[in-house]
């Protein structure tokens, strides 16, 4: 049985497998290869240097470029978990669950419109002449700028996380047992203090799972600093765009990517580690 | 009292949040038809113009030819690719399968930049970039693990005895799995191939590296993005949206949520919504 089991599953294992690596795991080595190779004539050549990495690890624009990454993906972590908490507790605690489907699958939806679509719809909601400052001057507010700032990547990295976010988020909160919480009640825990010390501690791994979705999404974005943002200062991936559209400088672009891999590694690993590690 | 006030200040909350996420959909679809070319309030009036200018765009008329030509046999080869691995993770254990899984599943969360650079330098290496090839390769490699997810979800409900009946009464391992396994995943085949084909069909980011001058709809709508004021992207992006979310409706319907609700508690509809979501929530 053992022996005829081996044989006949490898019909099966060798073409997805054979197919990922040929086509996924060797184009993200091939990066890490070329980073070492040089540029001649704007052909690429095969090399043994270090100079890609110099040149970028030693220019203050890249750091900067990565210190701003890091901020906005790290914002729109925060912002996302937060906005999305409250409507996700509503959903998995207050409403019936014949309304939650229903909401839940409004949260797909945004995933079936392009999210360039979106994103050039928020122009016309936050220009200056936009939809939120023609609403706001009825009020009597004055208008206020935000497009083309960080602001504006927010809105763009927040719009792309949060259907996601909220739906990791309600499902764990969902599977919370509920006599947990009638008990926290019946000691005579406030609301406030159940939430803290009962909700939030069961829930600690979808949040954290969430919070690193919107941490990985906001980070490989280019489409929401560039078109929201206004592109400067640039992020890593606009780096990486620039980089490889001009010039021809693949090794030196391969070298961001890199970077960018290894630090979503470790953010990860991390947060992974955060969210089942044992509790103390 | 204190508790109806929370549950009320919660529910408007909820609303808040979905008018956020609609807005921009919303706000496209209305602006698709606004006679003004500057996306602004008040509204100009009702035309059709932009839909006209789409649809004789001979750039988008391609653009459209080639995002249909590329994402049907992308969907069909993520679909089986995807439907093999799903059998291999659920039916064998081998040595490295937690390994084997993570290189099937990982694809979706490496940033689309990076895998459009890995793609970009690897093709050209063996003269497919700029080629209808290289978007068909790096869209299977992002759409294979929703298959694979949606497949294996659906094969976690099988009851093991029945291939074991299927054996026993002497059936080879192939044609068990043709007469006994592939019949009862069908509908999550179907689903499958339309969810892969909806994800080849939104992907913008690698196709626009490795394109070249083959530009798909997303590609060709990411260029007018670059140009300027366009309300011909919201005429696109209304016609994309009402037909994915066709298809999406019709993957939902084979994919039988429906049946799945009434059984069990623990709905396997929620996780199946998960594996949609991830879709473009990870590739887009």
């Amino acid at each position: 049985m053992s022996s005829n089991t081996s044989r006949r599953r490898w019909p099966l294992l060798l073409p997805p497998l054979l197919w990922q690596l040929t086509f996924f795991l060797l184009p993200l080595l091939f990066l890490f290869v070329i980073s070492f190779w040089s540029v001649v004539n704007f052909r690429l050549e095969p090399d043994m240097t270090l100079k890609n990495w110099d040149f970028m690890l030693s220019r203050s624009s890249f750091w900067s470029a990565y210190g701003h990454t890091w901020a906005l993906a790290l914002g729109a972590a925060v912002v996302t978990t937060c906005c999305s908490f409250p409507a996700a507790c509503s959903l998995a605690f207050t409403v019936s669950e014949r309304t939650r489907k229903l909401a839940l699958m409004f949260l797909v939806v945004p995933f079936f419109t392009s999210y360039l679509v979106r994103v050039y719809s928020w122009q016309a909601f936050l220009s200056d002449n936009g939809i939120v400052n023609a609403l706001l001057s009825l009020v009597g507010l004055d208008g206020l700028p935000m497009l083309n700032s960080d602001f504006g990547s927010l809105v763009g990295y927040v719009t792309l996380a949060l259907p996601l976010v909220t739906l990791v988020q309600t499902m764990g909160l969902a599977q919370i047992d509920r006599n947990l919480i009638e008990a926290a009640h019946n000691l005579r825990a406030g609301p406030v203090r159940t939430l803290f010390e009962v909700i939030m501690p069961l829930a600690k791994p979808s949040l954290v799972v969430g919070a690193l979705f919107a941490f990985i999404l906001a980070f490989g974005d280019f489409v929401a600093p560039t078109y929201l943002g206004g592109g400067a200062p640039p992020t890593l991936s606009n780096l990486i765009i620039d980089t490889t559209k001009s010039g021809q400088q693949w090794p030196r672009a391969a070298v961001v990517a890199i970077v960018m891999i290894l630090t979503l590694v470790v953010t990860s690993l991390a947060a992974v580690r955060l969210a089942y590690g044992r509790r103390k | 009292m204190m508790l109806r006030l929370g549950r009320w200040f919660g529910w408007a909350y909820t609303g808040y949040t979905f008018l956020f996420i609609l807005a921009p959909i919303a706000a496209s679809l209305v602006f698709s038809f606004n006679a003004d070319r500057f996306p602004s309030l008040p509204l100009k009036g009702f035309t059709t113009e932009w839909y006209g200018g789409t649809f004789t765009d001979p750039l988008v008329i391609e653009a459209f030819q080639r995002s249909v030509m590329v994402s049907i046999p992308v969907a069909l080869l993520s679909t089986i690719l995807g439907f093999c691995a799903a059998y291999c993770d659920f039916r064998f254990d081998f040595r490295g399968k937690s390994l084997f899984s993570l290189l099937m599943l990982l694809p979706p969360t490496i940033p689309a930049v990076i895998m459009g650079l890995g793609m970009l330098s690897y093709l050209s290496r063996i003269s497919l970039a700029g080629e209808v090839w290289a978007v068909l390769i790096s869209h299977v490699v992002i759409a294979l693990p929703f298959a694979m997810a949606m497949i294996r979800l659906r094969l976690a409900q099988m009851d093991s005895a029945l291939e074991e009946a299927s054996w026993n009464l002497r059936a080879s391992p192939a044609q068990t799995l043709w007469y006994v396994v592939l019949p009862f995943c069908k509908q999550s085949l179907v689903a499958a191939f339309l969810i892969t084909a909806a994800v080849s069909f939104d992907e913008f980011a690698v196709a626009w590296f490795v394109s070249g001058l083959n530009e798909t709809v997303p590609v060709r709508v990411l260029v007018f993005l670059q140009g300027q004021v366009s309300p011909v992207i919201n005429a696109i992006g209304t016609a994309v949206f009402t037909s994915s979310i066709f298809l999406v409706a019709i993957g939902m319907a084979f994919s039988g949520m429906g049946k799945a609700k009434r059984a069990a508690a623990d709905s396997p509809a929620q996780p199946a919504a998960g594996a949609l979501v991830s879709n473009n929530g990870l590739s887009l």
